[in-house]
């Protein structure tokens, strides 16, 4: 199935980028190649291979459950772009 | 003496041991370069003072310890330059992008507070691809950054590669005694050979991630970008260490790199992967790379053909795995805590406009196809797919490596190629580095040597790929090549050398 | 099975439930920030949780403890690898733009709970899965008219998502579940079960069939704040299905909001915004593996779970299912028994805390933790009462004092005198009295009308104040009566 441009409509609303009408068109013929590009993938017999979980052969590491960071609202909000009261602003969001 | 911006980071720092010069000259050198090589656009932010008074205090710190107070750091009063991906206390941080206008981090990344303990001084923080998703620095909301190479006789700007063409550009210039770089799939290794410089990748669990602007989280990795191997291998290891904030840093010891590049390569297998002969080769990087293994052959190591045969699927599955990752590494810049905000008439408007104003058309393109990847019904086919053909390329390496020590291969397809080209079409971007990616997508230390030019005077690099977590034998390798290489080719464009 | 009954026949509710619970830690689950209620807004934040550039998780070991712990409670599979996924949508309040939660591998498998019903009965409901995830943080709306505010606090709080099979059939079941799923909580300490802070939020999915048909579709009703409502949300919410249906309607797949206002449910989200979370594990993390050693140390820690302990109080101490159910429910209140019950009568003990205790506490609004009659004095009282100290009268009367002064049951009787008379003596005389001045009634007693036996024993038990034993009072009354 082509990657279409009510396609990439739905998908940059998924991702919320704005993107122009006007491209939307040239955009959906660019992607549509790259994912026709990566469709090579698709030669490959993967049946039976698991998926790459991790690239390096480290466990997770664990931390003990001991208060160490917080208590820093000013670095939180230094780099806020609306700030009122100590909480984060954004315009009104209706439910 | 030569100018002090010329030196490499080795000859300064036994300069500054000597007390030929202090820290506070060299910095003052390396700033009056960076000054006069503005015109590369390599800096988003000159730091200056913050460099000087780095240099101060390291100074300070000199004179106490040559009277016995304690020992100098390992990069003792060295200016080097950051690219912009790094998030450093009270200084814009911009990973070249609209989106985090204005953005000061009340934090230091753990590479560059590493750094800066080992007693390193900051210049600038340096150019990027906009989020490090470029091959040629040209998708900087900041603007393109030049490469100080030219083509002989031809005056045509060059891209200096990318995503840390801002780096490998400063250091080519001789405006920085090294830089940090960050690689995703070659965004290290591909710029140095671009601008005639070493570009070094370690393992990925070498340097930690906190602190650094994510673009891919399961492949980026920094890793030092200078002049010489020797200083290659003294920045990397002020780099590298575990850090326990990174759930995916290695807890091993640093090794001493800069004992391991004396070691020569008498012995080593050296792996030449046939895959990475490819249709349409250029002859004269063919040459080059006959020239590297004929260079390690005189030198005693032994030349293995090797197979890789999941090689030609390294790209688009670099470019399923890297966007999926990128789509939901940039969902957090959304106008609400940080960065820039446009307005709208509700909250959904405000992040549409916000991250449509924000990303340009590189990021959105691949953030568009991250989300599509990941989206219900395609994260089988696509995602599921890659992270599968991710395991294959890694057990190709894997039974190469049984075999061999360390891989010799070219870093990239074609020398710098000219701003404005290849612009339109992005798989023909893409595909600069289809040398680099698979070694990312395996999580493998790589390093890129500057080896010789083109047959139009720019520069051309090797790549050297081996084990996790044997950055010596690719040191080893790297210092022999660069032994027998004996580059010394300089840019058109250099600060400092009166031109 | 309970049925409700429609306009066209019967019906049948089928009930999952969803379960969040608030893990008990002192950090979050990727940050080092504390986890503490009531705070002031953002300074339980770290750079981590407000999603900085380039911040990473690292996790906490007793958000893996818990989790593990809780399944080990629920009977269930501990998945010794489990993976951390990314659950990707945008809120203000989800700083990452992601939630941290896991989606095909949980850190718990398969489990079962057991519902404990009205008349002792029980019923096994299955438990599909238990998660960790990260808590979202806050948006205020009515703070400001034209503003929402973010308070992070519980952002990155660790939550454990517990699911159970559609297996419940009515509201009640539902709510024995939360009870249940809730002291089992309590016991193991992995969460406190307080439901107006939101350490245990409830979503709901609910559908409706007819008796043997095959699953309707279900409506998912999100966090509801108590019990009661989770009942109500469920009953209007099965109640209206059923309408619909009958209407020649159908039941659309959504998410639902209940409100407690007028105990309705409404639409939340319209279908064109479905959304589409596009999980994939998070790259920042490594799968989580965990040994069977540490679970095996888990498991020996494991305090006896609320239906152990109901089964042992059925067979130690001899109690009904109910009144063992009743002391079980909470640690402490079992606890707080077993204390009364050492080395005394077990019913008895069972009757006072169930009885007259419980009375105090409901009254008074107290939980067991802040009884003001403690175990000891209880027990000393059911000690006064065994050694003929004092009748099951004069002790309720000891009780209430006790529980109004919180003094001990001995210094209540000697200060009230409230001590039982048991001298024969004493008790001959106040009986020769009585019955002289009812000797009309001595005449009817001995022509045959034995009921006013009780009615003597009563006149005597009133004239000395209750404090007679009642024993003695009948024996001297029979010898008098019957001589």
């Amino acid at each position: 199935m082509p990657l279409d441009k009510a396609t990439v409509a739905r998908i940059a609303t998924l991702a919320r980028i704005r993107v122009p009408e006007e491209e939307l068109e040239s955009l959906a013929a660019e992607m549509d190649k790259i994912i026709g590009w990566v469709e090579q993938l698709d030669e490959v017999t993967t049946d039976d291979v698991p998926p790459m979980a991790s690239v390096v052969d480290v466990e997770l590491p664990w931390r003990d459950d001991e208060v160490t960071d917080g208590d820093c609202r000013d670095k939180v909000l230094a780099n806020a772009p609306e700030k009122v009261e100590g909480f984060f602003a954004v315009s009104k969001v209706l439910e | 003496m030569s100018e002090l911006n010329c030196l490499t980071m080795a000859q300064a720092r036994d300069g500054l041991a000597k007390g030929d010069f202090t820290s506070v000259e060299l910095t003052q050198a390396h700033i009056a370069a960076l000054e006069a090589s503005r015109e590369l656009n390599a800096f988003v932010t000159e730091t200056p003072e913050q460099a000087l008074e780095a240099a101060k205090a390291s100074d300070a710190r000199r004179v106490s310890s040559n009277s016995g107070g304690g020992e100098a750091g390992s990069m003792e009063g060295l200016p080097i330059a950051i690219k912009d991906l790094f998030c450093t206390e009270g200084v814009l941080t911009t990973a070249s992008s609209h989106i985090l206008d204005g953005f000061t981090p009340q934090y230091e990344s753990t590479v560059t507070a590493n750094l800066w303990r080992a007693g390193a001084g900051m210049l600038g923080k340096t150019n990027l691809d906009e989020f490090a998703m470029g091959s040629a620095t040209v998708t900087s909301y900041y603007g393109p950054t030049v490469n100080p190479w030219r083509r002989s006789g031809d005056d045509k700007k060059l891209v200096p590669g990318g995503s840390s063409g801002g780096s490998a550009a400063a250091v080519a210039a001789r405006a920085a005694l090294g830089a940090t770089g960050t690689d995703t799939g070659g965004s290290i290794r591909q710029p140095a050979s671009f601008c005639g410089i070493v570009g070094i990748k370690p393992t990925y669990g070498r340097c930690s991630r906190w602190g650094i602007v994510a673009f891919a989280s399961s492949l980026d990795q920094a890793g030092p970008m200078t002049r010489t191997v020797r200083d290659g291998a003294i920045m990397l290891g002020a780099m590298a260490g575990h850090d326990a904030r990174d759930s995916t840093s290695a807890d091993r010891e640093v090794p001493d790199f800069e004992a391991a590049l004396e070691k020569g390569v008498k012995g080593l297998k050296v792996g030449i992967p046939e895959e990475y002969q490819m249709k349409g080769m250029s002859p004269e990087l063919l040459a080059l790379w006959d020239q590297g293994k004929a260079w390690l052959t005189a030198a005693g190591a032994e030349m293995v053909p090797v197979s890789l045969p999941h090689t030609k699927y390294a790209l688009p599955t670099y470019y399923i795995v890297a966007p999926a990752e990128a789509s939901s590494n940039l969902a957090r810049y959304d106008g609400v805590r940080y960065g820039l905000r446009e307005e709208g008439e509700t909250l959904q408007e405000m992040y549409e406009n916000t991250r449509g104003e924000g990303f340009g058309a590189e990021v959105t393109r691949r953030v568009l196809i991250g989300t599509y990847v990941l989206s219900a019904g395609y994260y089988d086919a696509y995602y599921l797919k890659a992270q599968k053909l991710r395991t294959l390329i890694s057990r190709d390496f894997r039974e190469a490596f049984d075999k061999v020590d360390v891989l010799l291969t070219p870093t990239a397809p074609s020398p710098a190629f000219a701003i404005g080209e290849k612009m339109d079409d992005p798989i023909a971007m893409y595909l600069n580095d289809v040398f680099t990616v698979p070694a990312s997508l395996a999580g493998l230390p790589a390093a890129s040597i500057p080896a010789g030019l083109s047959g139009d005077g720019l520069p051309l690099g090797l790549q050297l790929i081996t084990h996790p977590f044997d950055e010596e034998t690719m040191f080893r390798a790297a210092r022999a090549v660069e032994d027998a290489a004996a580059f010394n080719a300089e840019p058109t464009l250099m600060a400092g050398d009166g031109s | 099975m309970t049925m409700l009954q429609g306009n066209t026949g019967d019906w049948e509710m089928v009930i999952g439930l969803e379960v969040h619970a608030q893990v008990i830690s002192e950090a979050k689950l990727f940050s080092g920030a504390a986890t503490a209620f009531g705070a002031e807004p953002n300074t339980q934040v770290s750079l981590v949780d407000a999603a900085m550039p380039g911040m990473l998780p690292v996790i906490n070991r007793v958000a893996v403890e818990q989790a593990v712990r809780t399944g080990l409670g629920l009977k269930a599979e501990i998945n010794l690898v489990s993976v951390f996924d990314r659950k990707n949508y945008f809120y203000p309040d989800l700083p990452q733009g992601y939630q941290i939660s896991q989606f095909p591998k949980p850190i718990v498998g398969q489990g079962t709970l057991i519902l404990d019903l009205a008349g002792g009965e029980t019923r096994e409901v299955g438990i599909t899965r238990i998660h960790l995830e990260q808590d979202a943080g806050k948006s205020l709306h009515d703070q400001h008219p034209s503003n929402t505010f973010i308070d992070l606090n519980r952002s990155g709080v660790t939550l454990m998502e517990i699911v159970s099979e559609p297996d419940m059939r009515t509201p009640e079941e539902a709510g024995a579940y939360l009870r249940k799923l809730r002291s089992i909580l309590r016991y193991l300490g992995t969460c406190d079960g307080n439901m107006e802070q939101g350490s245990l939020r409830c979503d709901a999915n609910v559908s409706v069939r007819r008796a043997g048909d095959e699953l309707g579709t279900r409506c998912e009703i999100k966090n509801v704040n108590s019990i009661r409502f989770v009942q109500q949300a469920i009953d209007y919410e099965a109640r209206r299905q059923i309408e619909l249906i009958e209407e020649g309607g159908t039941v659309d797949q959504e998410t639902r909001l209940f409100d407690s206002g007028n105990g309705t449910t409404r639409s939340m989200r319209s279908k064109e915004e479905a959304h589409d979370y596009r999980y994939f594990p998070d790259p920042d993390l490594l799968p989580l593996e965990i040994s069977q050693g540490f679970v095996e140390e888990i498991r020996a820690s494991l305090p006896e779970l609320p239906d152990a302990k109901k089964e042992r109080f059925v067979s130690d101490y001899g109690l009904g299912t109910e009144d063992a159910g009743l002391l079980t429910a909470e640690r402490a209140t079992a606890d707080f028994y077993e204390e009364v019950a050492k080395g005394r009568d077990s019913k008895l003990a069972c009757n006072w805390v169930t009885g007259e205790l419980f009375g105090v506490l409901n009254k008074s609004g107290l939980g067991i933790g802040d009884s003001p009659v403690s175990a000891a004095a209880l027990g000393g009282l059911i000690d006064l009462i065994a050694d003929g100290t004092l009748s099951g009268r004069l002790a309720k009367d000891v009780f209430e004092a006790m529980a109004e002064t919180g003094k001990e049951a001995s210094v209540v009787v000697e200060e009230k005198g409230l001590k039982q008379v048991s001298d024969s003596g004493a008790i001959e005389a106040e009986v020769d009295q009585v019955l002289q001045a009812y000797a009309d009634k001595v005449a009817e007693y001995k022509g045959g009308k034995d009921k006013l036996f009780g009615f003597f024993v009563g006149q005597v038990m009133k004239a000395t104040g209750g404090k007679a034993n009642p024993g003695v009072v009948n024996e001297v009354l029979k010898k008098k009566l019957g001589g």
